[in-house]
């Protein structure tokens, strides 16, 4: 027990410096304008994927959001595929064609980051009624955020998910903020699980940046779904450190709030445990850094490397039958 | 050959395709338990169950969503929005999620789903119940758009439309539920993108789909009686569009005239006009007409709603201006 204890907290203590170092990777290139359009980051929110992906099985799903990389890293996304496809390149996840805020990976059961909030939780709800009527026991995970929850998608896929008991979870990043907008300007309810009184389903906080929460209750979650017993909404509580996207200068944020939450980051609460608890030295989590880090610059390698698309691309896969003339008239 | 109604027709292709493969299955409002409010999938709920056969709540846009998501995972949707009007409010379903997850993300997904709903004026349901939106529908790539006129080409593309790995949305006529027309008992199939000559000749060609063929096709009747020979084109799907055919007509009548239910502003047959004046304007001998529904939103009042939308009477005279 003690040893998969210690294998478990070493496996998330990797997996979060993977998101983080693609992370800060992605903002440097953004910052450096090798990389196009926008993007947004995961940095400060990674125990939530790594604890949420983890507690899944293999046959299950999830669905992103459009500050998705750390979700598909934690899924087990390709960060050398993952890069390309930041970078616009015919090797990434999407052939170029959707982007950072697009990454989707059906052989991994990954439906899609989305760029419509909200949007992903109607595709989630759907996939755990896909999973009803063909009678199977995968559960669906929707990662979203604390601005989705004010959509309509989110009430009614909750009203529908619960009213037929679907294998889903539904995990709300509440990081605060809505762009520039916090959430407590915009909703008379101060913590979004409450929500699920609603839809009369279980409704759990956790803290976010804390993994072993989120492992632990997107576990319960899972298993409850997958008994039939239906939805869960989980509100993980976060900070996201960068802007809404790279260059967003921030100016809705107080020093005092981004201070109270650098000071309860997720990688140095399991840092501190692993070292309490005599998991691991300074030194071998230095080297992992350093690992990753190594990683992280063969995954830029990668992408620089990788070709752009054949404009021939550009009319491709717009239909699966009849796309030419689909796209001529 | 058996005659059958329009909205049986419908029922048909759903049903045949529910029984060959047990992937599809239906989620609209009113579907189980009523069989829809326009009596299509009676006894559905009974044959295929409450797994296959979903009464949603109204929620349009959630479970059209969700049904993109079902797609995704592998399962064919078919969707009613029970009137086109509700259409806007799972615009982003449509629009942004099935027509784009394709192309979004390189190929890897695809997104059998169907969309059925029922539009057009003439049951005096005014303005949010009566509207003709197929050409909003029509602008966005990834979609495909049908549009049948009669009850054997409802089945049959509403047949194949379930079998497409891309998104269709199948545009029906509340009026055209009830008319009767030949359907053959044995299966067959329409392939999506091809119209159908429903009449030739030689003197002008009039373009049309849905409930307007039928329109059409009275006034070829009465242009006749004036010695005019028109070629009638139903369009039957106007996404992919079939330019063959229509580029072929033109060429031999050398006058055209384009019928639509919708308002005319932005309509599907202004893009029609566009394209024929761009490619075939040396072949024309007359300026291309549109005869379409008036810029106004549906009104209640019998005496007011059927002034909205082209007559027979209206494509007579519209040929008639340009048959000098």
């Amino acid at each position: 027990m003690k040893k998969k204890e210690k294998e478990l907290y070493l496996h998330f203590y990797h997996e979060m410096q993977r998101l983080r170092s693609f992370e800060l990777k992605a903002s440097e290139l953004f910052t450096q304008a090798m990389l196009a359009g926008n993007i947004h980051t995961y940095i400060g929110q990674e125990a939530i994927a790594v604890g949420a992906c983890n507690a899944l099985l293999e046959i299950d799903y999830i669905v992103c959001t459009h500050r998705g990389h750390g979700q598909c890293i934690a899924r087990g996304c390709s960060p050398n595929i993952m890069m390309a496809e930041l970078f616009g390149k015919e090797t990434g996840y999407c052939k170029g064609k959707g982007g950072s805020m697009h990454i989707a990976d059906l052989s991994r059961g990954i439906l899609g980051a989305n760029g419509i909030v909200g949007a992903g939780l109607a595709i989630g709800t759907g996939s755990g009624l896909a999973s009803k009527i063909t009678e199977k026991s995968e559960v669906t995970l929707v990662f979203f955020g604390d601005g989705a929850s004010n959509e309509g998608y989110f009430h009614e896929s909750l009203n529908m998910a619960s009213a037929w008991k679907l294998p889903v979870v539904y995990l709300c990043e509440n990081n605060n903020y809505g762009v520039s907008v916090r959430i407590d300007r915009v909703c008379n309810v101060e913590n979004i699980a409450e929500r699920a009184k609603a839809y009369d389903i279980p409704g759990v906080i956790i803290d976010g940046n804390n993994v072993f929460e989120v492992y632990n209750a997107v576990q319960n979650a899972a298993e409850y779904a997958r008994e039939g017993k239906g939805p869960t909404l989980i509100e993980a509580k976060t900070y996201r450190y960068h802007g809404h996207y790279e260059g967003d200068p921030q100016i809705y944020k107080s020093k005092e709030e981004m201070e109270k939450w650098l000071n309860h980051d997720s990688i140095e609460i399991i840092k501190k445990e692993i070292l309490a608890k005599g998991f691991a030295s300074e030194k071998t989590l230095e080297d992992v850094e350093k690992k990753v880090k190594r990683e992280i610059e063969e995954a830029v390698d990668f992408a620089k490397n990788s070709p752009y698309p054949d404009i021939q691309r550009v009319t491709e896969d717009v239909y699966s039958t009849d796309n030419e003339r689909g796209v001529a008239r | 050959m058996r005659s059958i109604t329009y909205g049986q027709a419908i029922r048909e292709a759903m049903y045949e395709e529910m029984t060959r493969n047990s992937s599809v299955f239906i989620l609209g409002e009113d579907m189980g338990i009523m069989g829809s409010v326009f009596g299509l999938t009676k006894g559905f709920l009974e044959e295929f169950g409450e797994n296959r056969v979903i009464d949603t709540p109204i929620s349009e846009n959630g479970f059209t969503g969700m049904a993109v998501g079902a797609a995704m995972r592998g399962l064919r949707p078919i969707v009613e929005i029970m009137y086109i009007d509700f259409t806007p409010i799972a615009l982003d379903p449509i629009v942004n999620q099935a027509a784009k997850l394709r192309y979004m993300t390189g190929g890897q997904i695809s997104i059998p789903l169907v969309i059925r709903a029922p539009g057009g004026a003439g049951r005096r349901n005014a303005g949010q119940h009566s509207q003709s939106l197929e050409a909003l529908l029509t602008h966005f790539p990834g979609l495909k758009v049908i549009a049948p006129g009669t009850p054997y080409d409802a089945k049959g593309l509403l047949k194949s439309a379930i079998r497409e790995d891309d998104p269709v949305i199948c545009v029906e006529h509340k009026i055209l539920y009830a008319k009767k027309g030949e359907v053959p008992e044995e299966e067959y199939l329409i392939p999506l993108g091809k119209a159908d000559i429903k009449r030739s000749g030689k003197d002008v060609t009039i373009i049309a789909y849905s409930r307007q063929i039928l329109f059409a096709l009275e006034a070829a009747e009465e242009l006749k009686k004036q010695g005019i020979d028109a070629e009638v084109i139903d369009l039957r799907t106007l996404v992919p569009l079939d330019w063959e055919t229509i580029q072929q007509s033109i060429r031999k009548t050398h006058r055209v005239v384009l019928v639509q239910e919708a308002v005319k502003r932005n309509g599907y047959m202004g893009e029609i006009a566009s394209q024929i004046i761009d490619e075939l304007f040396d072949y024309l001998d007359a300026p291309v007409k549109r005869v379409a529904g008036l810029n106004v939103i549906p009104p209640f009042s019998p005496a007011l709603e059927d002034h909205i939308y082209p007559n027979p009477q209206d494509i007579v005279n519209t040929v008639l201006d340009i048959a000098y």
